[in-house]
């Protein structure tokens, strides 16, 4: 009895050791919560980052909805979403600081047998009524006249959708609100809105998940993810109305023009840009930390570990599709990271 | 030394033994009372607890929190009604007791009555098994194997089989995403089968032998047997195990959660992708950071609370109003 139950024990932490998350075993792991849109290149960043230093995170990507929810309850030491806050609800949340940490783009991936990734072109009015459940089947004129050399099915378009708060559907739908005004009057801008057609599932990785499982179906993730999953990703017709992949050039191009310098609390979003190379559904990512901190080692580790992804993260990112952050842009931040205090009164950056 | 009388001594002893016993007597009821109060405190507790939470949305919303379906959490709209939850609830049991009852009964009647006794051992342990899956398993499995499998049998087969003929066209009604309200009751009917069948088989095992023989030998079948004799004695039993397993049907979360579709609509078709009280709860707490957002979902909470007491009671209804007529 007693021998059983001591190897149980040694097998529960052989497991968690194993674990790719390590838990209460290491206690200095930097903790973080939120947006599921930057989890690839969090996870990537952490293991370089661990082996270097020795110092692991702790990021449970949870939606950016839950992330504001658990540093506005400061039960990790960063919160992150996709979703930049604005003035009032960075002081709701008990006064907070953000910064944009990586730029991503957001794409339609579709399900369709004997369709490449993006031979299939749509466009922002087309998508926005695919998603009002007005264009129902892949044959519909709309998508013939953007696609007259693709082989589209009869068959019906299945929508999948986020079912939780998420910052991929924040700029998702934020996007087709600028192109659609039908759009914007009957569904709107936000982390979690009232679709009208489709199914939910929970995070980027179950609608990755489900389409890949669904037959007609198309949904919307961050590029890394439509990666990752092998999805057949779409090309989007821009502003400039010139037909884009989703990659780190054409996000890139759409940030070209963001200037991050006026606005307040790194308050922008980068959807719908001009430029003849810009995708259109691009998004930053931010971080959200406290300006008061409690605990001033867990904040003054996660700032390294901000800092350190600055300066030698940019590599990685590129792998993943994501684009860095302009040089002037993180100056910026870490210049704003002067705001970080801790219970003595102390700026937390560069200890 | 001082001289005690005997008797005194013992006379002395057995009051005090006597009164150790009462004391000890009296310590245990207030022990078993204090648990079987604790029950009534906690059950009073969730309650109040889950009234306060929901309070807002409850006064917010009214009586339109039960009619209306509209689930917007967007901040700037905050408009909720929990028909569909409701509906996908309900309804997701429906379905799953309407195929798993039959099945489950004819499993156990099989295993009393018809069964060789070697296969029983293996079909009961079968069943226990399948009893002990984590839901999470059925869900996994619902959404890998069983989505595209029956997506495939709806698109291509069902919806056009009944596109002419008039209630099931409605109900039926394509297009399938191979997940939604039919998909869910399914995966919940695998879920609640071993309940029904087990507990089924372990009644039937308590009809005595004698009512059967004297049954085969007025000459009655097997079937007129168990629908006759083995059924009606053990009733209660039946429909205790039926019960049990409506109630997980109607609280199962993970499971449901990965094959429902999780959208918050109803809808009149059965392919058609739904949401269940507690698949809701499951996919927006962790993120519901509006006060009214939380409070509505403690109101879905408090809804499926209240869903379940009046199972019971309905079931305690048809329990004593059979025990009537049984013994009239």
């Amino acid at each position: 009895m007693f021998k059983h139950a001591a190897r149980s024990v040694r097998a529960a932490a052989i497991v968690t050791t194993l674990g790719s998350m390590p838990s209460l075993a290491q206690a200095a792991d930097i903790t973080g919560a939120g947006a599921t849109f930057p989890f690839p290149i969090y996870a990537k960043w952490a293991e370089a980052y661990k082996a270097q230093t020795g110092i692991g995170l702790n990021y449970q990507s949870i939606g950016s909805g839950g992330g504001i929810k658990q540093i506005t309850a400061r039960t990790v030491a960063f919160g992150a979403s996709d979703v930049p806050l604005t003035a009032k609800e960075l002081a709701d949340g008990g006064n907070l600081t953000q910064w944009p940490m990586v730029m991503g783009g957001i794409v339609p991936v579709v399900n369709l047998e004997g369709i490449k990734p993006n031979e299939l072109t749509l466009d922002a009015d087309t998508l926005a009524k695919i998603f009002l459940g007005e264009v129902k089947t892949w044959d519909a004129p709309e998508l013939k006249k953007l696609n007259p050399d693709a082989k589209l099915p009869s068959a019906p378009i299945l929508v999948v959708h986020r079912a939780d708060g998420s910052g991929t559907t924040f700029n998702f739908t934020n996007y087709l609100s600028k192109v659609s005004a039908d759009w914007k009057s009957k569904v709107g801008s936000s982390t979690s809105v009232e679709w009208p057609t489709g199914i939910g599932a929970k995070g980027n990785e179950g609608v990755a998940n489900n389409v890949a499982q669904t037959k007609g179906a198309i949904g919307y993730v961050e590029t890394a993810y439509a990666k990752q999953n092998k999805l057949t990703t779409t090309k989007m017709i821009n502003k400039d109305g010139k037909p884009v992949e989703a990659n780190a050039q054409s996000v890139q191009a759409a940030a070209a023009n963001a200037d991050w310098a006026k606005a307040d609390n790194f308050y922008l979003i980068i959807t719908d840009q001009p430029g003849a190379a810009a995708w259109p559904i691009s998004a930053s990512t931010f971080i959200l930390m406290p300006k008061e901190v409690k605990d001033a080692t867990a904040a003054g580790e996660a700032l390294k570990f901000f800092a350190w992804a600055y300066k030698n993260g940019d590599k990685a990112a590129d792998e993943l599709d994501y684009v860095p952050m302009p040089a002037n842009v993180k100056e910026l931040v870490a210049k704003s990271w002067a705001e970080i205090k801790g219970p003595d009164g102390k700026p937390l950056a560069g200890m | 030394m001082v001289n005690i009388p005997m008797s005194a001594v013992s006379i002395g002893g057995r009051d005090l033994a006597v009164r150790r016993f009462a004391a000890s007597d009296a310590f245990f009821r207030l022990l078993t009372r204090s648990a079987a109060y604790f029950v009534l405190t906690l059950l009073g507790g969730f309650l109040l607890t889950l009234v306060f939470g929901a309070w807002l949305a409850l006064s917010t919303f009214g009586i339109s929190f039960f009619t209306s379906q509209s689930w917007n959490p967007n901040p700037d709209i905050l408009k909720f009604g929990a028909l569909a939850p409701i509906y996908g609830t309900v309804v997701t049991s429906t379905v799953a007791m309407t195929l798993a009852l039959p099945v489950g009964l004819g499993i156990a009647v099989f295993l009393t009555e018809l069964c060789p006794l070697r296969l029983r051992r293996v079909i009961g342990t079968a069943i226990e098994l399948l009893a002990g899956v984590p839901s999470i398993i059925y869900g996994m499995w619902g959404l890998f194997v069983l989505a595209p499998v029956l997506q495939n049998l709806e698109n291509n087969y069902l919806v056009p089989a009944v596109s002419e003929i008039p209630i099931l066209s409605t109900i039926f009604a394509g297009p399938s995403y191979g997940q939604g309200i039919l998909t869910a009751g399914i995966i919940l009917a695998i879920m609640v089968l071993p309940f029904i069948a087990a507990v089924s088989r372990d009644v039937f095992q308590t009809v005595p032998p004698v009512l059967k023989e004297a049954a085969f030998g007025l000459g009655a079948t097997t079937r007129e047997v168990v629908t006759r004799v083995v059924l009606p004695y053990s009733r209660v039993g039946v429909i205790g195990g039926a019960m049990l397993a409506l109630g997980r049907a109607l609280g199962e979360t993970m499971a449901v959660t990965f094959v429902i579709g999780n959208d918050p609509k109803v809808r009149a078709s059965l392919l058609a992708p739904g949401t269940t009280i507690s698949s809701s709860i499951a996919n927006e707490f962790a993120e519901a950071k509006e006060a009214m957002h939380s409070s509505a979902l403690v109101a879905l909470g408090l809804i499926l609370f209240v869903i379940t007491l009046i199972v019971l009671a309905a079931a305690r209804l048809l329990l004593l109003r059979m025990n009537k007529q049984a013994g009239a």
